[in-house]
């Protein structure tokens, strides 16, 4: 089984963000891979300890972003592909379009990739690239059984659980509660080293820049205002609880 | 010629969702004189929603009802678009950002070629009456502006964000498109298990209680749930809880769990990281009630009550139903 993992790289999500100059700084940042990729990831493994096959990563960013992928091949991953989007204006539709003209070049079986990223948090890539690649998907699964070209999932939607049935090839998106990610062994980082490491460009797709250039653009950033430590509430229980009722309705008059 | 911005309706317990009206007040902030606004409803048993629904909308509402439809699926929903792109060439697709919104937005997107803007809480209109959409980065933790730069539009609208929108002036025209059953799906949905059904919606609530670490088994959230009940409220989770498997992931509010902005949020047994800050500190009023007075939680809430919930919160439910019954 030919399985993809698609991968990004997010800051950690310890971060706090601090805006300099109209950017989002990321000086001394410690970068992570996505964590929702992390259960994509496992499943792959999980999936090729079952069935067998080959598991290549696929990142679409900066140079930076081979780190993540590193990871990845240390927790066992077979090969590594970056995208680089240098010099590209980048939206959620870039990296769709740099993903399915790569994949469109593959043969592939099952494409995992992470419900949505915690930076950006689109959840638009995976889903689109389905559609770009003529396959279907289901996104936010908690559960994946293979049998034959026939995959059977649960997904979680807000809470409830659907099972579906998805023929292969297909795109699925991985939620909290599909496995448990393992972490990369020391063994594991040695032999990541070895392992084969692509890097191409726009240039080496059949894609070109004004085809893949960004349909959206950030005009500003800013930071939420700040909380302040609002008021202990004094007295023992019942007169708190009391108090707590009293100032919703006199004071913040929401009740 | 004005542009055409379609409002892909969603239908929760029989109902249409709260999201919708959102999205069609998103829609009359963003559209110009000249501009029409068409909303698709999709489902089983939807005339009488559809009747509804042009009561919100001065334009067509594309009604497609079928059994099929009962459940959402997004090759069949996406194959009752291109129906509907048949007979209107939309420039802006809006939906709420809603398991259905997020997962159809994007095939739609892909389909049209469209750009996306996902997840937005905020729209206005610049200088030069361009349209401008705020949503958040980092789950809250930062926001960007964004416009588009051209092409289609999508665009989904998070729960609880945008004031729904009232009335219309003129009702809409209701049209019933037929549904041709595709013989050859490559999904299909088997089963659905509901555990949401007749709960107040995590993301549409007005008052979310939140159970984390300190509430120390399923059992636990018992008296979270009952404060919950009286206040119409719903009730969320922070991971560790979650992880602990005292309740389910769907429950999670965080950085890597829901983003919720209700009126009210009550923190129980919650410590305050910065990633399950990063979900809730855009809410109105933050409670907290933790044992441990040091607790970061406690930066952030307008309201703190030192002290066991477990004591705390059935006080809490007492009270409340003084005031509200
Ligand atoms: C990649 C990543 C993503 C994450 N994403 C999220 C996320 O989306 N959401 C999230 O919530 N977390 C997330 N976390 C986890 C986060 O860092 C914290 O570990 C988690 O939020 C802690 O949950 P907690 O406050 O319930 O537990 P704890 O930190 O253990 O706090 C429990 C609190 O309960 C109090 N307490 C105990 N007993 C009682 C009692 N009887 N009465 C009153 N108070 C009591 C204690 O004083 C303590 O403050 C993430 C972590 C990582 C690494």
């Amino acid at each position: 089984m030919n399985i993809f993992v698609l991968l990004k790289q997010t800051f950690d999500t310890e971060e706090r963000i601090v805006i300099n100059n109209g950017e989002i700084s990321d000086d001394g940042v410690k970068y992570v891979m996505n964590p929702y990729d992390e259960y994509a990831v496992e499943e792959a493994l999980l999936q090729r300890d079952q069935h067998g096959g080959t598991i290549t990563v696929v990142g679409v960013g900066p140079d930076r972003t081979a780190e993540a992928l590193r990871t990845a091949l240390a927790m066992g991953a077979d090969e590594a592909v970056l995208i680089s989007n240098d010099g590209l204006a980048t939206d959620e539709y870039t990296v769709s379009r740099l993903l399915a003209a790569y994949l469109g070049q593959q043969s592939y079986d099952l494409i995992l990739g992470g419900n949505f990223s915690v930076d950006s948090g689109g959840g638009q890539v995976a889903v689109r690239l389905a559609q770009l690649l003529d396959i279907p998907h289901t996104s936010s699964i908690t559960k994946l059984a293979i049998n034959g070209q026939q995959a059977v999932v649960d997904r979680d939607a807000e809470g409830d659980t659907e099972t579906v049935e998805v023929s292969l090839p297909a795109v699925f998106t991985a939620q909290q509660g599909l496995n448990e990610p393992r972490y990369p062994s020391l063994p594991g980082i040695m032999k990541a080293k070895k392992k084969p490491f692509h890097r191409m460009a726009i240039g080496d797709l059949a894609l070109s820049v004004s085809d893949a250039a960004a349909k959206t653009k950030r005009i500003s950033l800013s930071l939420p205002p700040k909380r302040e430590a609002g008021r202990i509430l004094q007295g023992d229980h019942a007169q708190q609880a009391a108090e707590l009722v009293n100032l919703l309705r006199t004071e913040a008059k929401l009740i | 010629m004005g542009k055409t911005y379609v409002v892909v309706a969603e239908v929760r317990d029989g109902s249409l969702r709260q999201v919708t009206l959102e999205a069609l007040q998103a829609v009359s902030i963003a559209c110009q004189e000249g501009d029409s606004t068409a909303a698709v409803l999709i489902g089983s048993q939807t005339t009488k929603l559809a009747s509804e629904l042009a009561g919100y909308v001065d334009g067509q509402i594309y009604s497609i009802d079928h059994p099929e439809l009962e459940i959402y699926n997004p090759e069949t929903y996406l194959n009752v678009m291109k129906s509907v792109f048949e007979r209107v060439t939309p420039d802006v697709v809006m939906l709420g950002h809603t398991a259905q919104g997020r997962d159809l937005g994007p095939a739609i997107a892909a389909h049209l070629g469209a750009g996306q803007i996902s997840d937005v809480i905020a729209i206005e209109k610049g200088d030069a009456d361009e349209v401008i959409y705020t949503r958040p980065l980092y789950a809250g933790k930062a926001f960007e502006q964004k416009q588009f730069t051209g092409g289609a539009q999508v665009v989904t609208i998070r729960p609880n964000n945008i004031n729904p929108t009232e009335a219309a002036a003129s009702a809409g025209e209701v049209v019933e498109l037929d549904y041709a059953p595709s013989a050859s799906l490559r999904s299909i949905v088997k089963d659905v298990v509901r555990k949401t059904s007749g709960k107040v919606d995590l993301t549409e609530a007005k008052i979310v209680i939140s159970g984390g670490r300190g509430v120390k088994s399923a059992e636990g959230f018992k008296p979270l749930e009952e404060l919950a009940d009286v206040l119409h409220g719903a009730v969320g989770a922070s991971r560790a809880a979650c992880d602990a498997g005292y309740c389910d992931y769907s429950m999670q509010i965080g950085q890597t769990g829901k983003v919720v902005t209700p009126e009210i949020y009550i923190a129980c047994g919650i410590s305050g990281a910065i990633q399950h800050l990063a979900g809730m500190s855009q809410s109105r009023v933050i409670i907290a009630i933790n044992k441990d007075p040091e607790a970061p939680i406690f930066k952030v809430a307008d309201y703190g009550i030192v002290g066991d919930l477990f004591e705390v919160v059935p006080l809490l439910t007492q009270e409340f139903r003084k005031v509200l019954v």
